[in-house]
């Protein structure tokens, strides 16, 4: 190997990696707020890149009827809530946010043609299309056993991954798809070519990372959810619901999931599927820092996008095989600070 | 508890076992086909009801394990000629191996780690299996052996399907009797009672570590079987979203019962075949969309009924009794005890920090054998923060606790009761799901041998048998007869903490922690409880007392020492201290 | 609604009646019935383990509790929770404190105020030097993790947190729960303060002689029933209580 080839594969590292550092916090804010493992994360990324494929293809994408069904049964759900409560009052807004808003984006999908929309308006409605899918998921899956043990949670996660996957080949078939190019710029750098759209993927998590930075330091809604994560009796006594804690950290990692999506997927042909193993090694990344600590977490994620690109090199058929044993010495390392029984 | 009910269940399991001897002779292939798979799935299953149901650990790497197993034969017999009943311990072994490790290194860890550890090495896996040139990559390897009894060879399903039900019969047969043995009931505690196993000196890192490999073993089985069914194996059926199937399975069929895996195996494989039958021509595509149907079905039964299928079934069932009648055996060897008077356990400045907080501030005192000493204090003092830093569930910051003219202070809480020191806790810590005997009985752990391979081939009976006479002996002694064989969650308070003493006792302790025994007890339950403890002292215990009601310390304490903020607050008989200023206004409180 | 509440002068925040609490089979609470007017401090003293903790949880909303419940002149029925009940302005000051450890002592201050900050109130800087004002070392500390405060300085945090919500009915329990006495007597001078901001205060405390000297009213529980009541002042002077505390009568 020489300097270039490392330089090209550094590129590709840091590139993935700096995906992977956006799952993985979005992982760990999850996990520390309502015990959740969040695989299904990765399904989030592959949606919101196939969806912004279908709309730039001009297709219809098929998030819009999960967005709708999900809408009607958190409706019929919370209606009859609010009727057993006899808080009749509640029903106008439930059918309102749940289904009208729904409605009202398929509409403009169907009325706006997306494809002749300029690329910052498709990004948008991908993200309006795929975001409001983590709370309502949310609602849905876990917050009828939030109090479960995180095996119990664990294990609906898996089922919620698995569902998505079905729905996903369903919407999208089994063909991959690419999204066109934020920027069709590169750089010079010495012999190498600096790809735009690799910088931008870079740049942009960057800008995401800090952003997130400021909204867990300065908003209150920030703090509310770190509140939350440190102690789940403290703030529920100071009005922070488990169920508001939950939908946050849902939209939040919802988001973050679809934007990653998003960006990588000019320069990545996304399979329904593909998510799973991208979300997965941001789980590697989160699994180094503990699903506890964030900065570990995304520094561990940028070492699994580096490993990544230099085992596909050295022994590319291995390259999976290489990357998730390299959490086993992790583990090992783990397991040796830790002396205590625990009671689940 | 009828007992018509005992033929009853045995008459179902004869029956089904009747018609799992005709089905060959009956069924078509096809249908004969699906029952071997039932069998395979449910193998792999019941491994995961022991880890998941019973143990409170899962993994979705269990078709990793199968995969193990299947290329261990199938590479063995096709490239080395290696028998296939030689192929089958190889397999068990490299299983059993790969098992140990992964579970040495995430056991330790917080319960979720270890499945997003199978996830990632099932992913791993797959992937190695479909990269090694040596194992065919992803075409897999053909041409495998037939299995081969003496002339006859299992060719055919229909041969192979009596091999595979035999072997699951043998299986579920073999968990039931670990389950209800001393290993079983250790196992039986690793979900929510880990802490409390521990202080009854049970290893439960290693009870995690059998009982994941146990189940991993059960998958390599079904592997081998698997491969010599099909006589021919490919990385497919061994891939993640086959181990999260499996776990399916077990979920949806009832995860705590054995016979659930069977009843999970066969739902979720009978459904499979008829969703991929249907659902394709009913969306206009093909593809695995099965598994949308399963995952929406994981969330209904894990929110509406977790308990999985069988549980529904088995109301129309009624359940046989589970206790057989008592056997006599010779009663178990008893410590011999320390001279009475003598110092059993001394603590000097002992101190226990929580971050900032200081809960124990150099706390020194001794308790003798033969004596009731009382812990007393107001709410928050730290008594119970002593208690377990003398009992090693929650080690001290820093001090010395000798026990018996031994340091403890290090030692894990299991060492401890080893040594002869047993304890109740403030927040009564019984499995509720268990019988009033079983609980006692772990208490009694310590004091037999046997292994779980004992308790699956059942000869462990004899020592069974003592522990158990030891544990109803102990009931009878707290009061709880009648109440011997009903479950502990289903006591009031008090009673389930009588149970607690007895279980203390059954580890046949010389120094006895009792932490708030006489909470929620009537007057006369009260009396009883003070009598129970004045014998124990006569025979020469020596008891450690933290409790609240004053007329029960000092009716009952030879010696009392006084909490307050961590601190020895006064030390002294009982009539001294009812009379300490310090102490009245200690509990009584005031501004001046 | 207050015409509603009003009876003659006083306005009744809180009343039970028949409450009753268990923890599955097991009977924690009994029949209990109770009331807290305006402006008014009401104690319930009572040995360990009597259930004073699950009296306050189950008026929080954080344990089901069967009977009836009528806060501000309303039934409370099956919605009740606590996100409802903290809007409505009942607060609880745990006896475990629950302080929200690795955040500032002006973070936790901020957040007791979520509540009114998510209903569009943007008054908590002024609220925060209100508390300030109350408890003058939670100022000097503003800026120190609340894990790393001391015992007393907790309890001031959890109360002043608990402040920023300007409740109308504030929980406290077990306020001197492990405090030296020289804090003790801080605490409860604040407490004292408290009352002339027209907040009414239930207090449950087993420090009887400090939690009735403060406080209007008081109650005894005594294993999950209540054995005595009246007014702090009687019930201070009454044999009885300390009886029930020590076991000096040997009474069943």
């Amino acid at each position: 190997m020489d300097l270039q080839i490392a330089l090209l594969l550094g590129q590709d590292g840091i590139t993935n990696g700096a995906i992977y550092a956006l799952l993985a916090l979005a992982l760990v804010l999850v996990f520390a707020v309502t015990r959740v493992i969040f695989i299904p994360q990765g399904e989030f990324v592959a949606f919101g890149a196939l969806t912004l494929a279908g709309l730039q293809a001009g297709r219809l994408p098929g998030t819009i009827w999960l967005l709708l069904a999900l809408g009607v049964v958190i409706s019929v759900i919370e209606a009859s809530r609010a009727v057993r409560e006899r808080q009749f009052r509640r029903i106008p807004m439930i059918l309102l946010v749940n289904c009208g808003v729904p409605l009202l984006l398929a509409g403009a999908l169907f009325a706006l043609s997306p494809a002749a929309l300029p690329l910052p308006l498709q990004v948008l409605l991908a993200l309006l299309v795929v975001v409001p899918l983590g709370p309502m998921i949310y609602r849905l899956a876990y917050q009828p056993i939030a109090e479960a043990s995180v095996l119990a949670l664990l294990i609906v996660s898996v089922a919620v991954h698995v569902t998505l996957i079905g729905l996903g080949l369903l919407f999208f078939g089994a063909e991959g798809s690419r999204t066109k190019s934020f920027t069709d710029v590169s750089f010079a750098v010495g012999d190498t070519l600096l790809q735009g759209q690799t910088v931008l993927v870079v740049v942009a998590s960057l800008v995401l990372i800090v952003a997130l930075y400021f909204f867990f330091e300065r908003t209150i809604y920030g703090k509310a959810l770190r509140a939350t994560a440190m102690n789940r009796t403290g703030a529920r006594l100071m009005g922070i619901s488990g169920s508001l804690a939950g939908m946050l950290s849902f939209t939040l990692a919802a988001a973050i999931g679809a934007f990653s999506g998003i960006l990588i997927s000019p320069i990545t042909t996304i399979y329904y599927d593909s998510g799973f193993l991208i979300g997965l090694k941001g789980f590697v990344g989160a699994i180094i820092g503990g699903l506890a600590s964030y900065p570990v977490a995304a520094a561990g994620a940028i070492l699994v996008g580096l490993l990544e690109a230099f085992s596909s090199f050295w022994a590319s058929a291995f390259k999976e095989v290489i990357v998730f044993t390299s959490i086993i010495p992790v583990l090992v390392w783990r397991s040796l600070k830790t002396r205590h029984v625990e009671e689940e | 508890m009828s007992r018509s009910a005992i033929p009853q269940a045995t008459l179902l399991l004869s029956l089904f076992i009747a018609a799992l001897l005709v089905a060959p002779l009956l069924l078509p292939e096809f249908y004969l086909t699906l029952l071997n798979y039932i069998g395979l799935y449910a193998i792999v299953a019941l491994g995961l009801v022991l880890l998941t149901g019973v143990g409170g650990l899962t993994s979705f790497g269990q078709a990793a394990f199968v995969g193990l197993g299947a290329y261990t034969t199938a590479y063995l017999t096709t490239v080395h000629d290696v028998s296939p009943w030689l192929t089958l311990p190889a397999g068990l072994l490299v299983t059993a191996l790969v098992a140990l490790s992964l579970g040495l290194v995430t056991l330790r860890l917080s319960g979720h780690f270890l499945p997003l550890g199978t996830i990632a090495w099932g992913i791993a896996l797959y992937y190695l299996f479909g990269n090694l040139a040596a194992l065919g990559g992803h075409t897999g390897i053909s041409g495998i052996p037939p299995l081969q009894f003496f002339d006859l060879e299992l060719r055919s399903g229909r041969e192979f399907f009596y091999l595979i039900w035999a072997v699951l019969l043998t299986i579920i047969l073999a968990t039931r009797n670990l389950l209800d043995s001393r290993e079983g009931r250790a196992i039986r505690a690793l979900k929510g009672g880990a802490v409390m196993a521990e202080a009854m000196g049970v290893n439960t890192p290693r009870s995690k570590l059998v009982i994941f490999t146990v189940a991993a073993l059960y998958a390599g089985m079904s592997g081998w079987l698997y491969a010599h069914l099909q006589r021919f194996v490919n990385p497919t059926p061994f891939s993640l979203s086959q181990g999260i199937e499996y776990l399916f399975m077990a979920v949806v069929g009832g995860v705590s019962h054995v016979w659930g895996a069977i009843l999970g195996a066969g739902l979720i494989t009978v459904l499979k075949q008829w969703l991929q039958d249907w659902l394709p021509s009913l969306l206009g595509k093909s593809g695995n969309f099965e598994m949308i149907v399963f995952g929406l079905l994981m969330i209904l039964v894990l929110q509406r009924a977790r308990d999985g299928v069988w549980p529904m079934l088995q109301r129309f069932f009624p359940q046989a009794p589970v206790h057989g009648p008592m056997i006599k055996a010779q009663a178990l060897p008893r410590r011999p005890l320390p001279e009475a008077g003598s110092v059993l356990l001394e603590v000097t400045d002992a101190c226990k920090r929580f971050g900032g907080l200081v809960a124990n501030d150099r706390m020194s005192f001794c308790v003798r054998a033969g004596e009731v000493m009382a812990l007393i204090g107001p709410n928050g003092a730290g008594k119970s923060t002593m208690f377990d830093g003398i009992s090693g569930v929650d080690p001290l910051t820093s001090g010395a606790v000798s026990f018996r003219g031994q340091r403890i202070e290090a030692l894990p809480a299991r060492a401890i009761a080893q040594r002869g020191m047993s304890r109740t806790f403030q927040h009564v810590r019984l499995l509720p799901a268990m019988s009033v005997i079983e609980n006692v009985a772990i208490g009694t752990h310590l004091r037999g041998r046997k292994s779980f391979v004992a308790a699956a081939f059942r000869s462990d009976r004899g020592e069974e048998a003592r522990l158990l006479q030891e544990a109803a002996a102990q009931i009878e002694r707290c009061g709880l007869a009648e109440h011997m064989h009903e479950l502990a969650g289903s006591l009031p308070l008090g009673k389930q903490r009588a149970v607690e003493i007895a279980r203390a006792l059954a580890s046949d302790p010389c120094l006895l922690l009792l932490d708030e025994p006489a909470a929620g007890l009537r007057y006369l339950e009260k009396q009883a409880l003070a009598e129970l403890l004045r014998r124990l002292r006569a025979e020469g215990i020596g008891i450690l007392l933290v409790e609240h009601d004053m007329d029960f310390v000092m009716g009952l304490a030879d010696r009392v020492v006084v909490m307050e903020f961590g601190q020895k607050l006064a030390a002294g008989l009982p009539d001294e201290i009812q009379r300490n200023p310090a102490v009245i206004e200690a509990y009584l409180g005031g501004l001046e | 609604m207050s015409a509603l509440l009003s009876q003659g002068e006083r306005v009744v925040i809180l009343e039970v009646n028949e409450l009753s609490v268990s923890y599955g089979k097991i009977p924690a609470l009994h029949g209990l019935a109770l009331k807290v007017h305006r402006g008014e401090i009401v104690t319930v003293i009572g040995p360990n383990g009597a259930g004073k903790t699950t009296l306050l949880c189950a008026l929080m909303g954080l344990l089901p509790a069967r009977g009836e419940i009528v806060y501000l002149g309303e039934q409370q029925g099956v919605g009740r929770s606590v996100e409802k009940l903290v809007r409505q302005g009942m607060t609880l000051v745990p006896e475990k404190r629950e302080l929200f450890a690795e955040m500032s002592v002006a973070d936790n201050l901020l957040l007791g105020a979520f509540d009114r900050y998510r209903v569009g109130h943007r008054d908590e800087l002024e609220t925060m030097d209100q508390v300030f004002d109350v408890f003058p070392r939670l100022m000097e500390r503003r800026q120190q993790m609340a894990g790393t405060l001391s015992g007393g300085e907790r309890q001031m945090l959890a109360m002043g947190r608990a402040l920023m919500a300007k409740p109308r009915l504030l929980l406290l329990d077990e306020p001197s729960l492990g405090l030296a006495p020289l804090i003790i007597k801080e605490i409860f001078r604040t407490i004292a303060q408290l009352k002339k901001t027209g907040v009414a205060i239930l207090l449950v405390e087993q420090n009887a002689r400090a939690a009735l000297q403060v406080s209007d009213y008081g109650y005894v529980l005594e294993t999950g029933e209540l054995s005595l009541q009246g007014p702090s002042r009687e019930l201070a002077s009454d044999e009885r209580v300390i009886e029930s505390y020590l076991g000096l009568g040997g009474r069943h």
